[in-house]
């Protein structure tokens, strides 16, 4: 039978139109094997949620280089926590100084990736972040 | 629900069975074509314009997976941005996973799904590439497929084959050059294949979903087919379901025999024997038939 592929989702949520580091991660998670939903630039937070809702992702990838994080982030997190969607793994990058980091991962965001980052290691973690929920599901099921 | 049909996942078969009663109501429309061709564009267009008539609209964006690494990019969505914020409409982004076994099964339960939950019209996007492609949108009950001037010429449209499944034809991108040509060799094609015999010639309709023209045109033509069905469309149906039966049933025997079955070392035997390809899989296939008479028989008995 088919197996089960990691789905993720990544937007940009705001009027940022950096959209070159989007696009990367994007392909890179696709070449490591998941299938990844981009959504294109200026989404809402509701947008965003309301998406990774239909199209069922395990993880929500935000990408901000405009300094906008500290409002947008927290606001996707809220939205997708409305819709019964906390389980989902978020990750994120862009242009976010060190301190708004730790806030964000200390609030439910569970790492973001800055400028330079290796594009690798984004996948490894997501890959390995999602095998130990998947076995958590199978170890409860 | 959806990812459990793409999973694979036991639970789906029974769910499937609990909602089946609310199934078969949406109206299905397939959509195809060459990359690029603006099949998403139109999706987004042909939406609007059925939302304007009150209906919900479920869609299913179906692109490829990459044959390297099993990953997808999945892009369509991005078309179709201003239906995200239209609670009426659902669009489900699915990768192919590979030409073999599943993609199609799981692009008609996610329909089956969509339909259950009482989405209106059910439309379902994919590149129209290969065979496993071709089966999505055949499944539904109209096919619509979707052209453009400069993405390779009409001959090609025909030796693909798409042309044979088409219900409706639609020629986009309009406003650039070489459009009328391309539209006049399509109406030649399916004049040849139609003229003298009894059978939907199907229209070929321009528009320029990207400038928002024509598309009302294109969702006439859809009804039009859909009226031509009318008396016929639970045969037309039937006839698509006995086909994923026959998927189904075809998945299952595989799995059966080559995985847990045994035939694998069966068969490795034969050939160390000597005998060619043709000659065990003959041996196999006979006895698989004598042992099902033979079942048949003992049930009779029975
Ligand atoms: C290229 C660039 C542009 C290009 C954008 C092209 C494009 N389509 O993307 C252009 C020229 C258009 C541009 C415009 C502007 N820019 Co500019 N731009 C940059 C620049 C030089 C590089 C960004 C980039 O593409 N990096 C390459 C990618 C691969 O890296 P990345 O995005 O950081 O991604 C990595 C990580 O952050 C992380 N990551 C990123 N996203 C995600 C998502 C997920 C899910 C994960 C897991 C990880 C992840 O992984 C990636 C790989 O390591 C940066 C400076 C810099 N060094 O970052 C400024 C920069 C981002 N720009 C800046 C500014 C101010 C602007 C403008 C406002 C300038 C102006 N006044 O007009 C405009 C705004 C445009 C707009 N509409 O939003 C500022 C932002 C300041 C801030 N945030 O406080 C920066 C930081 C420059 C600076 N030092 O001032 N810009
Ligand atoms: N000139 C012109 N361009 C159009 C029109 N409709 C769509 N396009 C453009 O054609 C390109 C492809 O459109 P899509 O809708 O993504 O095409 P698609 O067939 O879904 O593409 P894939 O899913 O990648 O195969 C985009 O750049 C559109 O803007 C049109 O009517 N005229
Ligand atoms: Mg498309």
């Amino acid at each position: 039978m088919s197996e089960r592929r990691i789905r993720v989702l990544v937007a940009k949520p705001g009027l940022d139109g950096h959209d070159r580091g989007a696009k990367t991660v994007a392909s890179v998670l696709r070449d490591h094997g998941m299938e990844v939903v981009y959504t294109g630039l200026h989404k809402t937070p509701a947008m965003i949620a309301e998406i990774a809702l239909q199209e069922d992702v395990d993880v929500v990838g935000l990408s901000i280089l405009s300094g906008a994080h500290m409002e947008l982030f927290p606001r996707v997190r809220q939205e997708l926590v409305e819709r019964g969607l906390d389980h989902v793994l978020m990750v994120g990058g862009g242009i976010i100084p060190g301190d708004d980091m730790q806030v964000l991962e200390a609030d439910g965001f569970a790492k973001l990736f800055g400028p330079g980052t290796n594009t690798d290691s984004i996948a490894e973690y997501i890959q390995t972040e999602i095998s130990k929920r998947w076995a958590a599901e199978e170890a409860q099921a | 629900m959806i990812s459990w049909a793409e999973n694979g996942n036991a639970r789906f078969p029974e769910t499937l069975e609990a909602i089946w009663s609310q199934v078969g109501r949406a109206r299905r429309m397939g959509i195809t074509g060459p990359p690029g061709a603006g099949k998403s564009t139109l999706v987004n267009e042909l939406a609007r314009l059925i939302r304007e008539e009150e209906s919900t609209v479920g869609i299913l964006a179906v692109d490829p997976s990459s044959p390297l690494s099993g990953g997808a990019l999945l892009g369509d969505r991005i078309r179709m941005e201003d239906r995200t914020a239209d609670s009426g409409v659902f669009i489900r982004s699915m990768a192919s996973r590979g030409s073999h076994g599943g993609m199609a099964r799981a692009a008609v339960d996610a329909m089956d799904v969509m339909d259950a939950f009482g989405m209106h019209d059910v439309l379902v996007e994919t590149v129209g590439v290969g065979q496993a492609e071709y089966d999505v949108v055949a499944a539904a009950d109209t096919v619509l497929v979707v052209l453009c001037p400069g993405a390779g010429d009409g001959v090609q449209a025909m030796k693909s084959g798409l042309l044979e499944l088409a219900d409706v034809i639609a020629i986009n991108k309009c406003d650039l050059p070489g459009a009328d040509r391309l539209t006049s060799d399509m109406q030649e094609a399916v004049h040849l294949r139609t003229a003298g015999r009894d059978r939907w010639a199907s229209p070929v309709v321009q528009c320029s979903a990207g400038k928002r023209e024509g598309v009302d045109d294109v969702l006439a033509a859809v009804k039009s087919h859909r009226e031509h069905l009318s008396d016929t469309l639970p045969d037309h149906r039937r006839q698509k379901r006995i086909q994923q039966v026959r998927q189904v049933v075809g998945e299952g025997l595989d799995e059966a025999l080559w995985k847990t079955g045994g035939y694998g070392e069966q068969v490795e035997a034969m050939l160390c024997s000597g005998i060619t390809p043709y000659a065990a899989a003959s041996k196999v296939t006979q006895n698989l038939l004598k042992s099902a008479e033979e079942n048949q028989s003992n049930e009779l008995q029975a």
